[in-house]
């Protein structure tokens, strides 16, 4: 098949390891744009909706918040931002985190709404103030379905960081913009296939977290 | 703003025009996702193995950035439109597998049992009672789908103007007017607002057996306060 | 002591979860809240430690008000058990008894030593400290819910139907574990049930509460099955108020007939001896004293007793420990008439026929003091509560 022949030619080009267009430049340069823009979205995310979750008010303005920000278009951001901003990483991390921040956020509240009430009344008959109730009880329990919020965002995090290079910026977009002008289609495939890459060590990253963060006593129960 | 609804000739469409093209590109591709995710799920609910091995290749697939997407079909499908919209079904199948698959799993096992041994076969039981339950999250999946759907068509717009509204962000680049992006951007949104709003009526019509408002779902432990004992 | 004073509890819809209940709670003992669904009974316990905050009057404890202090600090000087356990799944069982004690500021150490010794004293095998909560079987978790109420050792308990999310087999055995840590602990406890046989057996005062949150009658358990205060409490009692009445007699005052007992090996005059005129039977025992059953004396043969012939003696009752109507219960259901009574060990003691559990049941009730037997017209509420105190 065409596709993997790409993919062999790629990875095989010497040129390609090397130097500031090579494999390892670009990957850690789109490793840092993701990053920086999940930190962004999951500063924004966690926190409003751990909070909202715990009182349960304001789900239906999450719900609409979440929705219009899911609207606006990514592509169409980055242009309009570059327009008015002018180029740099700012009109880059804002599309991404507006893209970032519904899954968090979404997510996270329906985590808390689905603890399950029994623990959190004996907590709070116990004597636990609301913050260790939030921290301490139901955040170990929401714990799971977060961490699959929060990985959601992270793949599609991964997969858009490629708009960087539509603004004259680095990462693994790089190729697949770049291969696009100069009809080099081993670097589109090339740049696609280390962006699937990334996205399942994503995925990896993620399983591993679970294990290390989630207690045994609730990954077994569920 | 009186440049605002001013569309550049060269894309051939007036406004109107390039919002119905939008409006063609992005759902088309969505119908097709759900006709195909629909057996497919169905398929990974029956056979258990199946759905881990058809969760990562969706995963890879969704990750595959869309330009890149695009541009490895240009030697198959040439710059059109259809270029644009296969990517777009595999997305949507991507994100509506898994939340048919969640939905019809979330089918209490009592009511399943209850309907085999009313003597609904397999195929009755998938369609008036595991699908009908599974309808909310299903729809749920559909606007996300949808909105995606609605925002990635744009993209398109750099392989050879087939994105639509996606074009006048090109055209706003080239030709120095800001006021096209925000008509790209804005009308987009709205493309992508009505739509949702759209779903979640046609979800309230076909579950009337739900009680509406999402808000506080799961167990509501407002109401245990006020609960009189 | 705990005193609900006058306590109101209205919603903002206008329902009236508790009207105006007053009653003082004795220290050291179980009070149990009993009543239908919409009595209140939950909402006054949970207005003890101010998950509900009263809509009037007050709530104190040993003369200070509950809402002085900071609710926190109240919630922790009490303990709090409810339904299905509320345990934290994402915590070893020794981390979820120790929760309320590291809330007090103790070290991990001190407070992971206390919990163990807890585990011990609700009857938890100390190889579960480790193990998460799913891995417990339901009568289990609901010791842990014990234990981690009783862990800062709290002069006062709550509990909501603690043992109604689990069988009734394992429901029986968690409710003598409670009177027997009660028994060594002596804690103030306040449970709330919907099961009247629940409160009978486990208060040592009991308030029954109506529909609308208003006070039918405060009394002991005894007192209620002899004379409840009106139609709603008897409705709500049930049937077979008398014989229920009969687990307050001690069986100690019958006098049991030792004669007509013989042991497996007997030798033929030995069993001509026992037999008695007014007892048709023998009651044949074990090497070990162990009833085995019952057999007419002809049917007798010295030194080959068939232990198949036997005519079964049913569930015997301990003399002196069991009540009048674990007795009689033996009576009823042996086919001889008679019932068997053992001591302590398990050893025959006596026999006793249903005649004479009879005539002890009406000398019972003759000299009991606790409210009037028959229908002497309703007593006072407040009168009651005097009395019971």
């Amino acid at each position: 098949m065409n596709v993997l022949h790409y993919v062999n030619a790629f990875f095989s080009n010497d040129a390609y390891w090397q130097g500031y267009d090579g494999i390892p430049t670009r990957v850690s340069e789109h490793l840092g744009y993701t990053l920086e823009a999940l930190a962004l979205a999951a500063l924004i995310g966690l926190p409003v909706g751990l909070v909202t979750g715990h009182y349960g008010r304001g789900g239906n303005a999450l719900s609409l918040i979440a929705t219009a920000a899911r609207a606006l278009p990514t592509f169409g951001l980055l242009v309009l931002m570059t327009m008015l901003i002018g180029f740099g990483m700012l009109p880059v991390m804002i599309p991404l985190v507006v893209l970032a921040v519904p899954p968090i956020l979404v997510t996270t509240y329906e985590a808390m709404r689905s603890v399950d009430p029994s623990p959190v009344d004996a907590a709070r008959g116990m004597g636990m103030n609301e913050a260790g109730i939030l921290l301490r009880v139901e955040l170990p329990v929401a714990l799971p379905m977060i961490l699959g919020g929060l990985r959601s965002a992270a793949i599609q995090i991964v997969s858009t960081a490629t708009i960087a290079a539509y603004v004259s910026l680095g990462g693994l977009g790089r190729y697949i913009v770049d291969g696009l002008y100069q009809r080099d289609y081993e670097k589109v495939v090339g740049g696609a296939t280390l962006v699937a890459a990334l996205a399942l060590a994503t995925l990896a990253l993620f399983w591993a977290l679970g294990r290390l963060t989630v207690s045994a006593g609730v990954r077994r129960s569920n | 703003m009186n440049r605002f609804f001013d569309i550049p000739s060269d894309l051939q469409h007036s406004w109107a025009g390039l919002i119905g093209l939008h409006l063609r590109e992005a759902l088309l591709p969505v119908l097709g996702g759900l006709v195909l995710a629909l057996p497919l799920a169905q398929l990974c609910v029956r056979l258990r193995w199946l759905y881990p091995p058809v969760l990562w290749v969706t995963t890879v697939l969704y990750a595959i950035p869309s330009l890149a997407f695009f541009v490895v079909l240009i030697d198959y499908t040439g710059q059109t439109e259809v270029t644009v919209m296969i990517p777009l079904t595999v997305y949507t199948l991507v994100v509506l597998v898994p939340a048919i698959v969640d939905g019809v799993r979330s089918v209490p096992p009592e009511t399943l049992a209850a309907a085999t041994a009313m003597g609904f076969g397999p195929v009755r039981r998938y369609a008036q009672v595991q699908l009908p339950i599974a309808v909310p999250a299903i729809i749920a999946g559909l606007r996300v789908a949808t909105v995606s759907s609605i925002s990635l068509v744009s993209v398109g717009t750099l392989i050879g103007n087939q994105g639509a509204l996606g074009n006048l962000l090109h055209d706003a680049t080239i030709y120095n007017r800001p006021e096209l992006a925000w008509n790209a951007v804005l009308t987009m949104a709205v493309l992508a607002i009505l739509a949702d709003a759209l779903l979640v009526g046609v979800r309230v019509l076909l579950t009337p057996w739900m009680p509406s408002g999402t808000a506080g779902r799961g167990q509501g432990r407002g109401r245990k306060e006020a609960a009189a004992r | 002591m705990i005193r609900i004073d006058s306590v109101t509890k209205r919603y903002p819809d206008g329902t009236v979860a508790v009207d105006r209940l007053s009653l003082e709670i004795p220290d050291r003992a179980i009070t149990v809240l009993v009543g239908p669904s919409g009595c209140g009974k939950t909402t006054t316990l949970r207005m003890i430690n101010r998950m509900v905050e009263p809509s009037e009057g007050t709530i104190s404890i040993d003369g200070r008000d509950t809402r002085q202090q900071p609710v926190n600090t109240l919630r922790r000087s009490m303990g709090y058990v409810i339904q299905n356990a509320g345990l934290f799944q994402h915590r070893t069982i020794v981390d979820n008894i120790a929760t309320v004690p590291r809330l007090l500021g103790w070290s991990k150490d001190r407070a992971r030593t206390r919990a163990r010794e807890l585990m011990e004293r609700v009857g938890l095998d100390a190889s579960l400290a480790r193990r998460y909560p799913y891995q417990l079987s339901g009568g289990q978790q609901q010791r842990v819910g014990v234990a981690r109420a009783l862990a800062s050792d709290p002069p006062v308990l709550l509990m909501y139907e603690p043992f109604s999310a689990v069988d009734p087999v394992v429901r029986k055995g968690l409710q003598d574990e409670l009177l027997r840590i009660q028994d060594e602990l002596g804690k103030t406890i306040v449970f709330v049930t919907h099961d009247i046989d629940e409160a009978v057996k486990l208060g040592t005062m009991v308030a029954v509460l109506r529909t609308g949150g208003r006070l039918a009658q405060f009394a002991p358990p005894a007192e209620l099955l002899t004379s409840p205060a009106d139609a709603f409490v008897e409705d709500f009692l049930g049937a077979d108020r008398g014989i229920r009445r009969l687990s307050f007699f001690s069986s100690a005052g019958l006098e049991l007939l030792t004669a007509p007992i013989v042991a497996v090996d007997a030798s033929a005059e030995q069993i001509v001896a026992r037999a008695t005129e007014d007892v048709p039977y023998l009651l044949v025992t074990g090497l070990d004293g162990r009833p085995l059953g019952w057999s007419e004396p002809g049917a007798l043969t010295a030194g080959q007793v068939d232990t198949g012939r036997l005519l079964p003696c049913g569930r015997p009752f301990v003399a002196g420990r069991d009540s009048l109507r674990a007795a009689l219960d033996c009576a009823v259901l042996s086919p001889t008439g008679w019932a068997v009574a053992v001591d302590r060990e398990g050893r025959a003691a006596g026999v006793v026929s249903q005649a004479a559990i009879g005539e002890a049941i009406r000398g019972a009730h003759a000299t009991d003091t606790t409210g009037t037997t028959g229908s002497a017209g309703a007593p006072d509420p407040a009168a009651v509560q005097k009395a019971a105190r």
